[in-house]
């Protein structure tokens, strides 16, 4: 027998590469000052009102119906998205036609155009005057200044994550698989239904969760299109700006402690679709 | 044999692929997606441009010509000339550290860095209040020895390099995780020095994704709205950057110079659309595969 | 059982893709035992089709995706459910899994999964059952069960079955009858005994195994070697210069004397009870000999090699 020599503890695994020291400490240093530290304001901030003076707040109805007007347009936006953004990825990938490459190039449009820009030019857009609105005050549909502007508003900045999210794995299908559907008799609807979809579940519903979430922090580009009328099209965010003018740091601080528990649970139900879909399909 | 398969020559059928929809189908689809991306997103792009020359060329640089104007350009530049450089740095340790280690804890970090893409831009802004802020909580420090953070450019400078603080460590880790490690320790081995193999070895096989994050974050940095907005304090001509200053205008029914201010943002916006289409056409391989934001 | 037999490039997945109606012939029909089926769509072939990597459902248990063919129906055709789930039950006996019912395919060896592949196509009762390199994706052990395993099913069975390999020995041992194909075209169709001892052509030759190849010229009956008679057989046809394609087995170490051809012996190996020795040709040219592990052959002796048989073409 060959005795085998104590193992040393190491933090991280021995490479012969140089420099973890220097990166790792830096990039902490960094990640801790810019990032951990303010947030950990927030929290400590928070915890100061504890969860009763959260609650507080929260109940207070200006707070409470933004918090509702946040939440469920933007759940409504997401699912906009989600259903058409799905509709783009897939033409986008299975057909081709004319443009097909600007088309692409053209859904990264929100996370590229500044959101004040977006909000001016949407507002302009769905105003009474304006392009669109006109053509909606016909039908007797008022966009802007209400909550159908902050729905218009939402889809347009969460299309971006409904379409990437599923594009890779439409492009991914196995076309053995959907040829395996046709010769064992399916019509195509049926091998849509059955066999193309069904993997796909799990990422629609990862966009659908990331659109959600950016529409329930989004501001830039809702503020100009609302109307930001106290009850009716005030978001949530936008009454933490307001807090944080009249120095009202406590009220603001609770506000953004819910939302962003709101979507610290978003990120955790991302997480957990991609472990169950990993566990299932084995891919994410 | 129960059966006989037979091949016959002549004839000629008509070929339609098994795993398509019916033409109808797929011009219908094409059809709704293109409308619906027409209608969210292209006709908005273009009402920027459309409004800032609603009242012609003269108009529309007349914007520009205000010292107001000026300075939020001025200031625009001078905040992405900071917190772009200072996320590259970070960005790049990030990726050397997490990508080419292991070590545990690693999938913790990467989750810390991509919190302030789930933070909303105003809660972005909000914490960098409450720490510096006249009731923060180093606030009542930073007053007594004069410096000013919030409502002024430190604070702007800060808030942005949060928003894009993920940015490039995002693109450059999985891309340099594909990579692993036998390059840098083939050129170890030949006598490189650490730096040396950055430079010669790992720099060129990310320059496009270092290209590609950069552009990214520098469009977000420039852009940055929600937060900024937070820590600015509007104060006209020092600490309004370009997209503040565009709400200030649109605010004062100047609609002609909000717009003409935002085409400028709209123009970066599509010049940063364009390389980054580029980029992904022409070097898809040396992009990372995932997380494209 | 036709085994599809080509290089790989040599069109037979197109041509069992084209049977499947999955895809589409420039010219040409497809006859399904007297009935055109040239434009029939896919759907209504009724073929069994394996594919090479099997395209198992993956979002579907091992039950769910043998009984897909049978769901799909219309509802007028489609058995009751019990009758269903005897139906997977029965396949499952057949190819040995029967525990696996409820498993999906990620959990599944490659091995397993060719199985279920082969269950679900079955499941429908197809005409014909259609296999893209049913072994191509699995290690060189597995193959082997799984090839005698096919065999045994196909006899119980009697189910028509074409499969494309690229794999002589898997196509010779399991087809009763073998198509080989060359570039598109179709060479030579026959019992794995005609196509060895009567190729069609020298491309089916050479595909079917090492060769050597010797110029001779064909006079009346006889095949002339450096002159010298051999026992090839020319065929119908072929007069002057030809090719005379031997076997490795084919040549036999003999005194010079006798020989067609001399040389001397460049280097030799030792492989499952035979040698292989490799002569050098008084011009250069390297031959292979396979012969019985019996006498030494040490590098450097001459030697002389008579030719027992062989195949000509023009």
């Amino acid at each position: 027998m060959v005795a085998t020599p104590p193992r040393r503890f190491h933090f991280r695994r021995p490479s012969v590469i140089p420099g973890f020291g220097l990166t790792f400490g830096y990039a902490l240093t960094c990640l801790s000052l810019v990032v951990l530290l303010p947030l950990a304001a927030l929290v400590a901030r928070a915890s100061g009102l504890g969860l009763s003076g959260i609650w507080d707040v929260a109940r207070d109805p200006r707070v409470a119906s933004a918090l509702r007007l946040s939440f469920g347009v933007s759940l409504l936006a997401a699912l906009t998205a989600s259903v058409f953004g799905f509709v783009v990825a897939w033409v986008l990938t299975r057909y081709d036609f004319p443009g097909r490459r600007i088309v692409d190039a053209a859904v990264d449009l929100p996370f590229a155009l500044p959101t004040a820009v977006a909000g001016i030019a949407l507002a302009s857009l769905y105003a009474p005057n304006g392009l669109v609105g006109a053509q909606l005050a016909k039908v007797g549909i008022q966009a802007a200044y209400t909550p159908i502007g902050i729905f218009i508003a939402m889809v347009f900045i969460g299309l971006p994550f409904a379409v990437r999210t599923v594009q890779p794995l439409i492009a991914e299908i196995d076309k053995e698989v959907e040829e395996a559907s046709a010769t064992l008799g399916a019509k195509r609807l049926l091998t849509l239904t059955r066999v193309v979809l069904p993997p796909l579940i799990p990422a629609v519903l990862t966009g659908f969760a990331l659109a959600f979430a950016r529409g329930v922090g989004e501001y830039g580009s809702i503020i100009f299109i609302a109307g930001n009328l106290p009850f009716v099209s005030e978001i949530a965010p936008l009454l933490i700006v307001i807090k944080l003018s009249e120095f009202d740091y406590a009220g603001a601080a609770a506000i953004a402690t819910i939302m962003l528990g709101i979507s610290f649970l978003t990120l955790l139900v991302i997480n957990l679709i991609q472990a169950w879909s990993r566990r299932r399909f084995g891919y994410v | 044999m129960s059966e006989g398969i037979t091949l016959e020559a002549a004839a000629a059928p008509r070929p339609r692929s098994v795993i398509s929809e019916g033409r109808g189908v797929r011009w219908l689809l094409t059809g709704i997606a293109i409308l619906f991306l027409a209608l969210f997103l292209v006709l908005p792009l273009l009402t920027v441009f459309a409004q800032a020359l609603a009242r012609g060329w003269a108009a529309y640089f007349e914007a520009f010509a205000e010292p107001d104007a000026r300075s939020a350009i001025r200031l625009t530049l001078t905040v992405a000339a900071i917190s772009v450089p200072f996320n590259l740095v970070f960005g790049v340790a990030a990726a050397w550290a997490i990508a080419k280690f292991e070590f545990p804890g690693k999938s913790l970090l990467i989750t810390l860095i991509d919190l302030p893409f789930s933070v909303s831009p105003v809660v972005s802004g909000m914490i960098y209040v409450l720490v510096f802020g006249s009731q923060g909580l180093f606030g009542a420090f930073f007053i007594e020895h004069g410096i000013q953070i919030i409502f002024a450019v430190p604070g702007i400078v800060l808030a942005t390099i949060f928003v894009t603080f993920p940015f490039i460590a995002r693109e450059l880790i999985p891309l340099m995780q594909e990579q692993g490690t036998a390059e840098e320790e083939a050129a170890l081995t030949l006598g490189a020095s650490g730096w040396h193999a950055f430079r010669t070895v790992t720099l060129p096989n990310i320059r496009w994704g270092l290209l590609y994050s950069v552009l990214l974050c520098n469009a977000r940095a420039m852009g940055e709205f929600g937060a900024v907005s937070v820590v600015s304090g509007h104060i006209r001509g020092l600490t309004n950057t370009l997209p503040l200053h565009v709400e200030i205008l649109y605010n004062e029914y100047n609609f002609v110079g909000a717009f003409a201010v935002a085409s400028l943002l709209a123009g970066l916006a599509l010049v940063t659309l364009v390389i980054k289409s580029v980029l992904e056409w022409r070097y898809a391989g040396d992009l990372a595969a995932g997380g494209r934001h | 059982m036709l085994g599809l037999l080509g290089p790989s490039g040599s069109g037979k997945t197109t041509l069992l893709r084209i049977i499947a109606g999955l895809d589409f012939p420039d010219r040409g029909r497809v006859l399904f035992g007297g009935d055109d089926a040239t434009g029939l769509p896919v759907q209504q072939r009724a073929v069994g089709f394996v594919f090479q990597h099997y395209a198992l459902f993956k979002h579907m248990s091992v039950a769910d995706n043998i009984a897909y063919g049978l769901n799909a129906r219309k509802r007028s055709e489609r058995p009751g459910k019990a009758e269903i789930r005897k139906r997977v039950g029965d396949l499952l006996d057949l190819i040995k899994l029967s525990g696996f019912a409820d498993r999906y395919p990620s959990q599944l060896s490659g091995g397993q999964r060719q199985r279920i592949a082969l269950a679900r196509a079955l499941a429908v009762e197809p005409r014909v059952l259609l296999l893209d390199e049913p072994f191509g994706a699995l290690d060189a052990q597995v193959r082997k069960d799984l090839r005698r395993w096919l065999r045994e099913i196909h006899d119980r069975t009697g189910q028509t079955t074409i499969f494309v390999t690229h794999d002589q020995d898997e196509a010779l041992e399991l087809s009763d009858r073998v198509a080989v194909l060359d570039k598109g075209r179709l060479e030579q169709v026959g019992t794995p005994d005609e196509v060895q001892d009567r190729p069609a052509s020298a491309t089916v030759l050479k595909f079917l195994g090492d060769s050597v190849e010797f110029e001779a010229i064909v006079e009346g009956e006889r095949v002339l070697v450096d002159g010298r008679p051999t026992p090839a057989v020319a065929p119908r046809g072929v007069i002057g210069p030809a090719r005379l394609y031997v076997r490795p087995w084919q040549l036999q170490f003999v005194d010079p004397a006798e020989a067609h051809l001399s040389g001397t012996v460049r280097a030799s190996h030792r492989s499952q009870g035979r040698q292989r020795v490799e002569v050098e040709r008084p011009d250069g040219r390297l031959v292979v000999v396979e012969d019985f592990d019996g006498d030494r052959y040490a590098a450097g002796r001459p030697v002389g090699l008579r030719i027992n048989g062989g195949y000509v073409f023009a």
